[in-house]
């Protein structure tokens, strides 16, 4: 054995985790030294949420040997794992909403004496603890009223309370602007330089780089490998996550525009957040809506399927122009929206697959009688389309919540295939999907479109513009800065309008 | 750039209106505007003998309204403090009764002896609703609601809703009809349970896990407060606040009833909703609940003063809570803009 002080201070081996008998992690392997930045890649469903729990105690592992500091250790509990240096920063935050930022910074740790509150010395600790990282943050506000930047920063504080000695990032800058994401990338150089071992989890290839020291790919449960970030391209990385390498994700669309299937001109919402907007979509091409998250381009769909108020503008449909657009206005005219949030707007949880594909579609001949429905008949008329879309598990009477993020999302896209339709709007079609879910996705989008339909899609993701589209209008700030035909889809020619400029 | 989330709060951040409102604005609005109305239209009102009637209507709803209090911060509801107060009161006339067929010289003794069984009781009923609750996490709506079922049933069971005379007589002068620095006694018992609550919510670890677990049970409980222990204090605490209302409404009726409380469990939520108490937990503060449960005796004296028909008298605490609630949801809406 080593003599004396251990630089491998966190070390898992063959770690295996079941969840109802399948794997979320198969025998995975992870170290973390003192003082090291240590990324986790992955796409999701990948198991990095699962092997970080682990981790950090949130649930049991069932095969493997955990060592921190040379000591084994046989079972966690999160408290326990706290006691001990380990503390994390999940996504879903544990702030209690109605307490102060410094309420909940000490929450479940305050320092008391016998019986009340040492508060002033709460007060002071917690200065000096925000003082350290560079935050800067009103500590009476309640923690509802604080931005989700502001409520990272509260949870980072929270978990450094203890003095960790190792710490989870669970995806940090995913809701951050740049800016505030520097004070995070500043804030965790800084706890590295105290030997603080950091598990960094991302997707962003310019933060891995420029933050990790080494980075563990982990694909479908199992660890791809782990390798020294400065020694390794950005796309050797992609490869090892998506195992395959990029460009054969996307399936080859033959684009043939014809007429305007869709057409929005000078569009203004009431609430400013789509300013002047205009552009055209063809039948039977990919139309691109690009730009930063918050750029306007989401706004613009919900907006063209009346779920923003216009203000100014006008949107034509074929060759009638639709004065005030509603869902139910926007569906008549055969236009079909899939909402970027599928939780909240689009699908009803507790309920079955099938009534959540039939549910836009009760109104047609096939389902109902009058006021009476067919429901005889509505587990015939979903086979089809579920088929299509390859729904896993084939399980129609199954309540939503209990399929996949993918699988959900393609629960949605049925309901937009029980009837056909001229334009199909997608907001962020595959947004926190798996990579098998997105290729249905981008086949179900080359099925339309070569069937004649018109689709726009909005998305993040600049492999799937360049790809998919035929154009791109890139927004900005509300607005529409570019239209970029198809031989100009670079990933730098859209990315040089990002942030308004012009090329 | 992508806009600056950061600097959006600030906006949020309250208005002075909103400070008002948070800060118990409604209920001393609705306070002063009850008193003054209340005062011109009934001079009576201001007559010190009906001001010490009001003072023990306010004391006895207060306590029982800080129960209530303590319960819908930590996130839950107990509509069985009406019957805990009317089973408390049995079991206090009950041992007062037995007590002193066989010591009938230890009359102090015996009161105190009654007081701890009425408040064991309480604590019982307030650990079993807070096991029900949090370990086999049923909602505290229907826990709570039956168990007022249940206890009523004993209750009645015991007594066959007669009541049970025979109390100590200086119970009933020295407590119930007692008075100390020209105030009743009840509400000097009131008040100190009222400062309790107070430096508990302020003060006290205690107080700060209430409000947490209240305000997000996982985010507590990923945060290392023990919720189930948490919620169990506040549900016992809410018990013997419940019973210890009981006890000194014996001493004011002079015997032990097993018909009170009936409206209990709706004038408490009342009184806890008018004074800021969220519905869904986390937010409330003990001085506001003093307040509401202080607006509430005021109109139901007035009520009496101008001899409205106890039957409108219902309805216009339903009014009133309406109002309320009516309040908390836009207030609500307020905050998610």
């Amino acid at each position: 054995m080593l003599q004396g002080f251990c630089d491998e201070m966190l070390e898992v081996t063959g770690f295996t985790k079941r969840f109802r008998g399948i794997a979320a992690l198969d025998n995975v392997d992870f170290s973390l030294n003192e003082g090291e930045v240590h990324a986790l890649l992955g796409e999701n469903g990948a198991g990095k949420s699962t092997l970080i729990n682990l981790i950090a105690g949130t649930f049991p592992w069932a095969e493997g040997v955990y060592r921190i500091n040379g000591r084994t250790i046989t079972s966690l509990t999160p408290q326990v794992a706290q006691e001990i240096g380990i503390a994390a920063v999940f996504q879903e935050f544990s702030l209690v909403p109605d307490l102060t930022v410094l309420e909940n910074i000490f929450l479940g740790r305050e320092q008391s004496g016998s019986l009340f509150l040492k508060r002033r010395q709460m007060r002071q600790a917690g200065t000096e603890l925000l003082d350290g990282l560079g935050f800067h943050l009103p500590l009476d506000e309640k923690v509802a009223f604080l931005s989700r930047a502001q409520k990272q920063m509260v949870e980072i504080a929270k978990a450094l309370r203890m003095r960790p000695k190792v710490l989870i990032l669970d995806e940090p800058t995913a809701s951050l602007t740049d800016g505030e994401a520097d004070k995070l990338f500043h804030a965790v150089a800084l706890l590295k330089g105290r030997g603080v071992g950091i598990i960094y989890v991302s997707h962003r290839m310019s933060e891995i780089r420029n933050l990790s020291d080494r980075v563990t790919v982990l694909r479908g449960g199992k660890r791809i490998g782990t390798v020294v970030t400065s020694e390794i391209s950005d796309e050797g990385l992609i490869e090892m996550m998506v195992g395959r390498p990029v460009e054969q994700l996307f399936p080859s669309i033959e684009h043939r525009p014809g007429a305007a299937r869709l057409e929005v001109r000078d569009l203004t919402t009431q609430d400013r957040s789509v300013i002047g907007a205009s552009f055209v979509a063809r039948a039977g091409e990919v139309v691109g809506l690009a730009g930063l998250v918050g750029c306007g381009r989401s706004e613009l769909c919900r907006a063209v399927f009346g779920l923003e108020t216009v203000e100014a503008g006008t949107i034509t449909v074929g060759d009638k122009t639709v004065a005030r657009p509603s869902p139910a206005s926007m569906l008549a005219s055969k236009v079909c929206y899939f909402p970027a949030d599928r939780g909240s707007e689009g699908l009803a949880m507790a309920r079955s697959a099938r009534e959540n594909a039939t549910m836009s579609s009760l109104d047609l001949p096939a389902l109902s009688a009058g006021p009476v429905l067919k429901f005889w008949r509505e587990r015939e008329v979903i086979k089809a389309p579920l088929a299509d879309l390859a729904l896993r598990p084939m399980a129609p009477e199954r309540k939503v919540s209990a399929f996949s993020g993918g699988n959900q999302q393609k629960l949605m896209l049925a309901r937009g295939l029980m009837r056909p339709f001229d334009v199909y709007l997608f907001d962020e079609p595959t947004v926190g999907i798996d990579v098998g879910a997105k290729v249905d996705v981008y086949n179900l989008i080359k099925s339309l479109v070569e069937a004649g339909a018109s689709v726009v899609v909005s998305t993040s993701e600049l492999p799937e513009l360049i790809n998919l589209a035929s154009r791109v209008y890139v927004m900005h700030e509300g607005k529409v800065v570019a239209e970029l035909g198809q031989s100009e889809l670079t990933e730098a020619q859209i990315l040089s309008h990002y942030f308004g400029g012009r090329a | 750039m992508a806009p600056l989330s950061a600097a959006k709060p600030a906006e949020h951040r309250s208005s002075l209106l909103d400070r008002f409102l948070m800060q118990g604005g409604i209920v001393i609005t609705f306070l002063i505007v009850a008193v003054v109305a209340t005062a011109l239209v009934e001079p009576r009102f201001l007559n010190r003998l009906n001001l010490i009637n009001v003072m023990r209507n306010f004391a006895l709803l207060l306590i029982p309204s800080l129960a209530q209090m303590l319960v819908m911060t930590a996130g839950g509801f107990d509509l069985s403090v009406g019957a805990v107060v009317a089973i408390s009161s049995v079991v206090t006339a009950a041992v007062m009764l037995v007590g002193s067929g066989y010591f009938p010289d230890m009359e102090i003794a015996i009161i105190l002896l009654s007081l701890v069984a009425a408040i064991g009781v309480g604590a019982l009923v307030g650990l079993t609703n807070a096991g029900l609750v949090a370990s086999l996490s049923l909602s505290p709506f229907m826990v709570t609601l039956a168990m007022m079922s249940v206890l009523m049933g004993i209750a009645l069971y015991f007594t066959q809703g007669i009541p049970i005379y025979g109390v100590a007589q200086s119970f009933i002068t020295g407590v119930g009809r007692g008075q100390f620095l020209g105030l009743p006694i009840v509400l000097h018992v009131a008040l100190v349970v009222l400062i309790g609550c107070i430096v508990m919510q302020r003060f006290t670890a205690l107080g700060r896990h209430i409000y947490a677990v209240g305000s997000d049970l996982r985010s507590a409980r990923l945060s290392g407060v023990a919720t189930g222990r948490t919620l169990a204090i506040a549900y016992v605490l809410a018990g013997m606040l419940a019973a210890l209302t009981g006890f000194l409404m014996t001493s004011r009726l002079g015997s032990g009833q097993s018909t009170i409380g009936g409206t209990l469990a709706l004038e408490t939520i009342a009184a806890a909703v008018i004074g800021g108490v969220s519905l869904r937990g986390g937010v409330g503060r003990a001085e506001h609940v003093a307040l509401a449960a202080l607006f509430l005796a005021v109109i139901a004296n007035a009520m009496n003063l101008v001899q409205v028909d106890s039957k409108y008298q219902t309805l216009v605490l339903g009014a009133v809570l309406i109002v309320a609630l009516a309040i908390d949801r836009l207030l609500l809406r307020k905050r998610q803009a």
